[in-house]
């Protein structure tokens, strides 16, 4: 594995806002690399510098063997070609038809007409669209929408796919349709896509790594399971949290502390065959009787990733010493007060 | 009445005359203004080519014409119409005077249009490796013709209006005609024929705009 995508050291200022401040990300080939953040975080220009759309203050972005940041605007067009491009707002053209929006890249390439109808007719029928190559955007839901800016974005073969909030405008359903649409992209295509949002579940559904940004910078950046089951920064932490309802909020933790006297913990599930057999036994040897109060264990990248909140009692010295023990077994435990 | 019919010839006359200026200028304005409103809009701050100094040349000369009263300006640029047309008497010199004038007015209308397209849009053209010059054929103007082509019918019965102006210092038409014929002798019938005739068309020229309009934005 390679990376498609390097950026090495970039930062970009509009004037005196910094909006991004020496990131770093290699993308490898044939994954999908989610970036995660609030808005103003700088996601939105790090896709733009890419495609060369903007251009960095200083560092370098290379996609596969060119310098990105170093091109002249005449040879980055014809790259851009390489690299699709997907929006929040779709960004379709109104006054060309569905088929003339998917066209209008081939057309930019200079793809003679027999070879383009076919082509479009090709990737309409990938997203399933084929039936409305002759309508107009304004026809269209917003979900099609979205799957003819895919299409659009596929028109010339591309190996990477820059998808820019892509699901941001649409709703549940909807989003759950286009994700699933982006997946198929990249397993059965093989493209690379770099997925910028704000919705951990979108990240959660397609993405194999995740980079979080805060404040013009990637402050974390992992494989999805880690950054789901072990997020080292409060940002990566919360976005966690949207997603998974696993650990009780303060307020929470107020309440169950109200209705059980004993120790309250937390302790996080990891991808460890009776994990929680071995719990019960860690209790018992301890001489400790457990209640679950609280969390959850669901699956991220088909592994399990949870936390269970339980209520102790139990000496007080029992207590303490099944908590070392626990965290000799590479356990973690955090103790809720 | 017997007037009337004796000023038939000369009234047919002003309507071609009217009508002849209207499209000289509609066709030459809107071509000149369209490439000085493209660039307004575009070399302004943020736009496909944008460029500070250009912006501010061509912002500057639009905003000192715009303001100058069409009937002075027409007279004051008699000496420019003489180089070109040779006379300043006629309908070709008024239309000449009249288009040079509206290329201004021309050039704000298709600046806004143009101003109103979504930005994302054109971000999605470059995206899929169109050059600057590309985007605007294919896209900018496209997507704007909507505006666009109320914008032009705007100007259609400004355009009407300051016919009626040129007439008056020696275009021909049927502003001269109803002051000619009809003011200057005291014959309001003949007055309110021109009124009318002029409310006809401009009648005609708004619902053929509005037509093309709705193609264009397909509502």
């Amino acid at each position: 594995m390679s990376a498609l995508v390097r950026i090495q050291e970039v930062s970009k200022r509009y004037g005196d806002a910094v909006a991004l401040d020496g990131v770093t990300l290699d993308v490898e080939e044939g994954t999908v690399q989610g970036v995660i953040g609030y808005s103003g975080a700088g996601k939105s220009t790090l896709v733009r510098l890419i495609n060369g759309l903007e251009r960095p203050t200083s560092g370098r972005v290379f996609v596969g063997e060119h310098e990105i940041s170093a091109l002249p605007e005449r040879r980055l067009r014809e790259l851009r070609g390489g690299i699709g491009m997907i929006f929040q707002q779709f960004n379709l053209f109104r006054s060309r038809t569905v088929a003339g929006n998917v066209a209008y890249p081939l057309t930019v390439a200079g793809v003679p007409r027999e070879e383009r109808d076919r082509r479009v007719a090709r990737l309409l029928d990938f997203v399933g669209l084929l039936d409305r190559a002759h309508h107009h955007p304004e026809q269209l839901s917003g979900g099609q929408k979205q799957r003819v800016g895919i299409a659009r974005a596929l028109a010339r073969d591309p190996r990477l796919l820059l998808a820019d909030e892509a699901t941001s405008a649409l709703d549940p359903e909807t989003t759950a349709d286009v994700l699933a649409l982006l997946d198929r992209v990249n397993r059965e295509l093989g493209l690379t896509i770099v997925l910028i949002t704000h919705e951990m579940e979108a990240i959660r559904s397609i993405a194999d790594r995740v980079a979080v940004m805060e404040g013009g910078r990637v402050i974390e950046n992992g494989d999805l399971y880690d950054v789901f089951a072990t997020p080292t920064t409060p940002a990566a932490a919360r976005f966690v949290r949207t997603v998974l309802h696993d650990r009780p909020s303060p307020d929470t933790v107020a309440r169950l502390r109200a209705s059980h006297p004993g120790r309250l913990i937390t302790v996080r599930v990891p991808d460890r065959k009776g994990f929680t057999a071995e719990l019960s036994r860690a209790f018992a040897a301890h001489g400790i009787a457990e209640q679950l109060v609280f969390g959850g264990i669901s699956e991220i990248a088909e592994r399990p990733v949870g936390a269970l909140t339980y209520a102790l009692e139990g000496q007080e010295a029992a207590v303490r010493d099944l908590l070392e023990a626990l965290r000799r077994t590479d356990v973690d435990v955090v103790e809720e007060d | 009445m017997d007037e009337l019919i004796a000023d038939l010839p000369q009234y047919v006359q002003a309507i071609w005359d009217t009508l002849y200026i209207v499209v000289i200028s509609l066709v030459a304005s809107g071509v000149v203004g369209l490439v000085l409103g493209v660039a307004l809009a575009t070399t302004r701050s943020g736009g496909l080519l944008a460029n500070r100094a250009v912006y501010t040349v061509l912002n500057v000369v639009v905003n000192i014409v715009r303001p100058i009263p069409f009937i002075i300006f027409v007279t004051a640029i008699d000496p420019l119409t003489i180089l070109v047309v040779g006379t300043t008497i006629g309908p070709t010199a008024g239309a000449f005077a009249l288009s040079v004038a509206a290329a201004f007015a021309v050039s704000r209308i298709v600046e806004q249009s143009l101003v109103g397209v979504e930005p994302g849009v054109l971000e999605a053209a470059r995206a899929a490796g169109a050059g600057p010059l590309r985007i605007i054929a294919t896209v900018l103007i496209p997507e704007g013709l909507g505006p666009l082509v109320l914008g032009y019918t705007f100007l259609f019965v400004g355009i009407v209006d300051m016919t009626a102006q040129v007439g008056a210092i020696g275009g021909g038409g049927l502003g001269d005609f109803a002051i000619t014929y009809g003011a200057q002798r005291y014959n309001w019938p003949i007055v309110y024929l021109t009124v009318a005739t002029i409310i006809v068309l401009v009648q005609v020229g708004q619902f053929a705009g509005n037509a093309l309009a709705r193609r264009a934005l397909r509502r």
